[in-house]
């Protein structure tokens, strides 16, 4: 019972990160309909980045951290005007593939900046583990929870009640509407991407935090897929909780299969089974407008 | 048509098979033959360096092509190809391994038992509108790779599996030179073929698909049909690859066949020009030579400045993974229609030569 407990529990932490990387590439893919493939960049350029300022400048991880952030900020929004804006009116293939590019070109040169292997972050909390309900859990995994959860509801209140937030959601709904309504879509697709690279590299922040910082957080944006075909591609709400099914099925699927099935790496594997049933099944996800069109 | 020596100034065609003939004069079908009688010759001039290159740009091209077909003509992208080639490679070498069958027939029923794989993720996921297909041949290329390292009835698991050398007629095709016609003849046949289908009504159907899915619909397309035909080529093409590469190397390993290689098929078609046959050749050729070019510029600045600055031995495989990115993004951005479009733009300069604008 214990150890289901903490397989549950694991779960929804590290789902809850999926849930807040889901959450910023829906964010990408609502307002320009882009299919972002650096997602995962974001948390490892992210992530290097507070190492970097962390480690080399020594400075205290509450300084560090909002750097790390307005630098991810400038980043999201230089990428866009750089690389994405020429793409406009461009087919939506090629700047998917673009955004293909992007990723092998930051990720090849994270590993030649910073080299291969995992390095640790400086502790950052006093104690190392809390109790919780009579479990043990490491404090980083409940500042991670809470830094999700304080991210989630942040997104919640930015688009309901923000003036950005509805302009981007207007901006998403439509974009014609949008402009004919003064609002600048050139401005919104830039903050989206901007808002979507801050707030996947606090999702890479706090992995980095957790289990060091290496290349393999790249996969986070991988393993995004899953998730948000499992909520619906355009739903953010979707986003959160396929985020959290994947965390706790991959644990689940982990611990069945070091208990029976000895197949090896399911821990990895079984988030993209699942997306291929959903994709058989229900392939517009959870929560996800299906498309109707009649010809 | 063929009788004619040089573009006529006009359009003179009167039949719609004149309109889509592969070669549109006399001069260009005598030049596409003399190009494959040089490459005939090839290996009594070449040394074994330029032959390997060589042999690798025609099963990557193959390959290649087969991608162009799904994301150039039709629209859809896959980010597994090098799953599938990988699978065609392990499908050929374990048909003549288990059932010792004749390696020349394991080349095309590789390719058949790659399209059968393939449609089991291209199924569910090229029936929908929009790029599911993108996410689930992502999923296909984690899912392949982990059954590669685990299938030790079929890959050989972690220590790979060996391939036997192409025979034909008691003759075995293990050197260099001789593979080089192996090649050379499914290059032609491969790119023929493809050709040819985008000269018929379904290659016209599928670039209508990408171009228009909604009017292509109402043209009577059946758009499911068509978006997963096209997969399933494009998983055949890469199972032929595959599957040459295997007989080439003669030994499989389960490592390779990773996503950054799939990444790297992608470049290649982007580079050549997406939407055309030829340039998936040049795409490939850039690919190939991409890393040899590279490797020739480190050995040349080493020991200057920025040798010791940027420490190129050990960046090498780095700096080789950020120039396929630029290249993708650059092409992307600044010639959409790649390397094809470009040798366009230089016949068209040679065709007026003194007086072009």
């Amino acid at each position: 019972m214990t150890l289901l407990f903490q397989l549950l529990l694991n779960g929804l932490i590290v789902g809850a990160l999926y849930g807040v990387v889901a959450m910023s590439f829906v964010l990408i893919y609502k307002a320009s309909r882009i299919v972002n493939f650096a997602q995962g960049e974001f948390l490892l350029i992210g992530a290097w980045t507070c190492w970097w300022l962390l480690t080399s400048w020594q400075l205290p991880f509450w300084i560090g951290f909002p750097i790390t952030l307005a630098f991810m900020l400038v980043f999201g929004i230089v990428l866009q005007v750089v690389v994405l804006r020429p793409m406009i009116g461009e087919p939506i293939i090629s700047v998917i593939m673009v955004t293909i590019g992007l990723s092998i070109f930051f990720q090849a040169m994270m590993k030649w900046m910073f080299g291969v292997f995992a390095k640790p972050f400086p502790p950052i909390f006093a104690s190392p583990t809390t109790n919780i309900l009579g479990l043990d859990v490491q404090t980083v995994y409940v500042a991670s929870l809470v830094i999700s959860i304080l991210i989630m509801a942040g997104f919640g209140w930015f688009f309901k009640y923000s003036k950005l937030g509805l302009a981007m959601r207007a901006t998403a709904f439509d974009q014609q509407v949008a402009q004919s309504l003064g609002i600048s879509v050139r401005h919104m697709f830039a903050m989206s991407w901007a808002i979507s690279a801050m707030v996947s590299a606090v999702a890479g922040v706090t992995v980095g935090v957790v289990n060091g910082v290496s290349s393999a957080l790249s996969f986070f944006g991988i393993k995004v897929f899953p998730a948000v075909i499992l909520g619906g591609l355009d739903s953010v709400l979707g986003a959160v909780i396929g985020g959290l099914i994947v965390g706790v099925l991959e644990n689940f699927a982990h611990y069945v299969d070091s208990q029976w099935l000895n197949w090896g790496n399911m821990y990895e594997i079984a988030p993209f089974y699942v997306l291929i049933i959903i994709l058989m099944i229900k392939p517009y996800g959870l929560f996800g407008t299906k498309d109707i069109e009649r010809v | 048509m063929a009788n004619i020596s040089l573009i006529p100034c006009g359009d003179f065609k009167t039949s719609y098979g004149s309109d889509t003939t592969i070669f549109p004069t006399v001069t260009s079908r005598n030049f596409a033959i003399l190009g494959v009688l040089l490459l005939l010759a090839c290996p009594f001039f070449m040394d074994r360096y330029w032959l390997n290159l060589c042999i690798q740009i025609g099963y990557l091209g193959i390959a290649a092509l087969g991608l162009n077909i799904l994301v150039g003509f039709t629209g859809q992208i896959s980010i597994g190809h090098a799953a599938f080639f990988g699978f065609g490679a392990f499908a050929s070498a374990w048909l003549s391994n288990s059932y010792g069958v004749p390696v020349a027939l394991a080349i095309p029923l590789a390719g058949v038992m790659t399209t059968a794989v393939g449609m089991v993720f291209g199924l569910p996921a090229a029936r929908l509108k929009g790029l599911y297909l993108a996410i689930a041949t992502l999923a296909a290329q984690y899912i392949l790779q982990d059954f590669f390292a685990r299938a030790g009835w079929f890959t050989g698991g972690v220590a790979g599996t060996i391939a036997e050398p192409f025979t034909l007629f008691g003759f075995a095709f293990d050197t260099d030179e001789s593979y080089f016609y192996v090649v050379l003849v499914y290059v032609v046949v491969m790119y023929v073929l493809a050709t040819n289908l985008m000269r018929s009504r379904d290659g016209r159907a599928l670039v209508a698909v990408r171009d228009h899915y909604l009017s292509a619909e109402i043209m009577g397309i059946n758009l499911t049909k068509y978006r997963t035909m096209s997969f399933g080529i494009s998983s055949f093409y890469a199972g032929i690859g595959g599957a040459l590469y295997a007989h080439y190397l003669q030994f499989v390993s389960v490592e390779g066949f990773t996503i950054l290689f799939s990444i790297q098929f992608l470049g290649m078609i982007i580079i050549g020009g997406l939407g055309s046959i030829m340039g998936s050749l040049m795409g490939t050729a850039f690919m190939v030579l991409l890393p040899e070019v590279m490797q020739a510029v480190t050995s040349a600045l080493q020991g200057t400045a920025i040798d010791t600055a940027l420490n190129l031995k050990e960046a090498i495989a780095f700096l080789r993974e950020m120039a396929i990115g630029v290249a993708i993004i650059l092409f992307l951005v600044f010639e959409p229609d790649g390397l094809a479009h470009r040798w366009k733009q230089i016949k068209a300069y040679w065709k007026l030569y003194p007086f072009s604008h």
